[in-house]
């Protein structure tokens, strides 16, 4: 079933959670709403659900009109992040419960029940655990549970609020899998928190990310990761350096620091470069593109990429920086701790300062001097 | 000795804010001995000089047998009201914000704090036929005080914080998350509250209710003011020991307030041990 919300808008008290935002959401999609605590995002999560109201807008499952439907008759499947499992009752019965409470008339009789409570918990691998009680199972087992619990009365929408935010990452990676196959399989119309971009990415058909009760930017995750539109989204994806840069003689200046300027077929101006860690290449002394000394910091060779921690020298910026080099390429010029090494960029995002747009992909060729806008 | 001391400075000890265990459980014990288990003691003492068919006389007699049912019946009316009338004090003082809010609580624990004598008088006025309340009842045709609802209005009011100070901090507890996942589920207020809350408080209002009735079992002064105390109609059974001992028949009063010890020790053993039971499946083994 697909998802209308429209000029969506809440506030609690003095504070603004949700300025007006409007989304659409596909029958059969899954979607991560991604932003750090307080970026609206659960309180979204909670108004499509029912059990926050909006102060305005309307919000519509398919043709109908949910706006002031209660919870319990929108039909929807709200899985927590502490699981929310009835204690007192055995895993079976807190699977049958959204069965045992319907209306006389729709409620399938006993051994139908059975049935089904018995093929959910086959459904999410725990068929063995039926006469356990919630206090005896782990983590992973009870958000499994929650899921099946939420999916018995087969809903239009299943809603997430961090749903692995309490598990070990090892739990949460093959949840993860699990909660993607298992919903190609069966297809709902899936939302679900997170602040974790890994997650999100990885996991949804189209990521949402959130900042200040705003949408900052919704798209699928590659796109989202090619094309970040604002500051934000770029820094809350991680991992990227900031050169902030005035311009002068065509060079963009951070006190002894400079980087050439991409090209002048576009007017410029001052700006910060956002360089992805893996964009930079480390050199013993300037080059023609750049000269950005940095002091190494730190070396981490653990893993596909060898990482450089690195501390501006002689230049200012917010943040260390970090280098992630291919253990080819660190093997060619292995760096140590302490030495000052210059960085060359291979490509790059520019804002323009004072300009709340959408940065432009900057590219510095390896022959020529010059850079070009793409 | 020099041996078991070097062996236990040997070990790592733990720390502890509290003295250990032996010191801790000792003299605890020895408190409990003192002002718990040697008047009881002292309270069988006081039998032990009755034979068996005397003890049986006493007990058994017309007028306290009359005097256990009015007791019983009164207590489990009270007690029954408190249930539910403490259950909805508690959840108006726990989910709701209004204001006077903290006077409320406050005056909850007020009938520990009022002698119970005060209590019966209180009552007894309030109640009586020209009383506050009294009147406006007596022209319904209704008798509160001098008659045994006066012992369940004086029981109920002096238990009453039982059940709203055990119940209380449960409420408190209880996850919003439970409420919340069952309504998704397509429960309805009375399923939720029924199903999901109810089974959590459970315990805690068995405790609170057992508490008032054990209570309300033994009160005396509250009680002896509004009840009228005429024979085989609303005589408590307190009211019984206290007539033996004014008779200066120590054994006599002895011999009936165990039979009060008894059933209040034997229903506490029996919900502490229900509960354990209960708790258990909620927090696992």
């Amino acid at each position: 079933m697909s998802i209308r919300l429209e000029n969506i808008s809440k506030t609690f008290g003095q504070f603004q959670a949700l300025s007006p935002l409007s989304l659409n959401i596909d029958e059969g999609e899954m979607i991560g709403l991604l932003g750090p605590s307080g970026s609206g995002k659960t309180t979204l999560l909670r108004i499509i659900a029912g059990l926050e109201g909006a102060d305005s807008g309307r919000i519509q499952f398919g043709e109908r009109d949910v706006t002031n439907l209660h919870v319990r008759d929108r039909h929807v499947g709200f899985v927590f992040q502490n699981y929310a499992l009835f204690r007192h009752m055995t895993v079976a019965d807190n699977v049958a419960f959204g069965l045992e409470v319907m209306d006389a008339k729709q409620r399938p009789n006993k051994t139908e029940i059975q049935r089904r409570v018995k093929h959910l918990l086959e459904m999410v691998q725990l068929g063995h655990l039926a006469n356990r009680y919630p206090s005896q199972l782990s983590g992973g087992q009870k958000q499994r549970i929650a899921l099946a619990r939420a999916l018995a009365t087969k809903p239009d929408v299943l809603l997430l609020d961090e749903p692995f935010g309490a598990l070990d990452a090892k739990v949460r990676k093959e949840l993860r899998r699990w909660l993607r196959s298992l919903h190609d399989e069966i297809g709902f119309t899936s939302v679900f928190v997170t602040h974790d971009q890994e997650e999100a990415l990885e996991l949804s058909d189209r990521v949402v990310v959130m900042s200040n009760g705003h949408i900052e930017q919704v798209d699928e995750p590659a796109q989202l990761y090619a094309q970040p539109n604002s500051r934000f989204v770029f820094d809350f994806l991680g991992n990227v350096n900031v050169f902030d840069g005035k311009l002068e003689q065509s060079r963009l200046n951070n006190e002894q620091a400079w980087i050439t300027a991409p090209s002048s077929d576009v007017p410029l101006s001052n700006g910060q470069l956002y360089i992805r860690s893996h964009e930079l290449a480390l050199h013993n002394q300037a080059t023609s593109v750049a000269n950005l000394p940095l002091k190494v910091v730190a070396v981490n060779p653990i893993g596909p990429e060898v990482r450089v921690e690195l501390e501006p020298y002689e230049w200012q910026s917010e943040q260390i920086w970090e280098a992630d080099l291919s253990h080819a390429e660190y093997d060619r010029n292995p760096v140590k701790r302490g030495e000052i090494v210059f960085a060359e960029p291979k490509n790059a995002y520019f804002f323009r300062e004072g300009c709340q747009q959408a940065p432009e992909q900057v590219s510095w060729d390896k022959a020529p001097q010059t850079a070009h806008v793409k | 000795m020099s041996t078991t001391l070097s062996a236990a400075s040997a070990k790592p000890r733990h720390k502890r804010v509290l003295p250990g265990f032996g010191l801790s459980l000792g003299s605890s014990l020895f408190f409990i001995s003192l002002i718990l288990l040697l008047p009881m003691t002292g309270l069988i003492m006081q039998t032990a000089g009755m034979s068996w068919a005397d003890y049986w006389y006493v007990i058994t007699d017309e007028r306290v047998v009359a005097s256990y049912k009015v007791t019983i019946w009164a207590a489990v009316i009270a007690s029954i009201f408190n249930g539910l009338f403490g259950l909805l004090l508690a959840w108006v003082l726990v989910r709701y914000e209004f204001p006077g809010k903290r006077i409320l609580d406050a005056l909850v624990d007020l009938p520990f704090a009022l002698p119970t004598a005060v209590a019966g008088i209180t009552l007894a006025t309030l109640y009586a036929e020209n009383g506050w309340y009294g009147q406006w009842l007596a022209e319904l045709g209704i008798k509160v005080a001098y008659t045994p609802l006066g012992i369940v209005v004086a029981m109920s009011f002096t238990s009453i914080p039982f059940v709203v100070r055990t119940v209380q901090p449960v409420l408190e507890e209880l996850s919003p998350e439970e409420e919340e996942a069952g309504i998704t589920l397509g429960a309805s207020d009375w399923s939720v509250f029924r199903r999901i809350i109810l089974p959590s408080l459970w315990p805690a209002l068995v405790t609170g209710v057992a508490l008032s009735f054990t209570r309300s079992l033994g009160e005396f002064g509250a009680v002896i003011f509004v009840a009228g105390n005429m024979p085989y109609i609303s005589e408590i059974t307190s009211l019984m020991i206290f007539v033996r001992l004014q008779e200066f028949d120590f054994p006599a009063a002895s011999a009936i307030a165990s039979v009060v010890l008894m059933a209040s020790l034997l229903l506490l053993f029996a919900i502490n041990i229900w509960q354990a039971r209960y708790l258990k499946r909620l927090h696992g083994r």
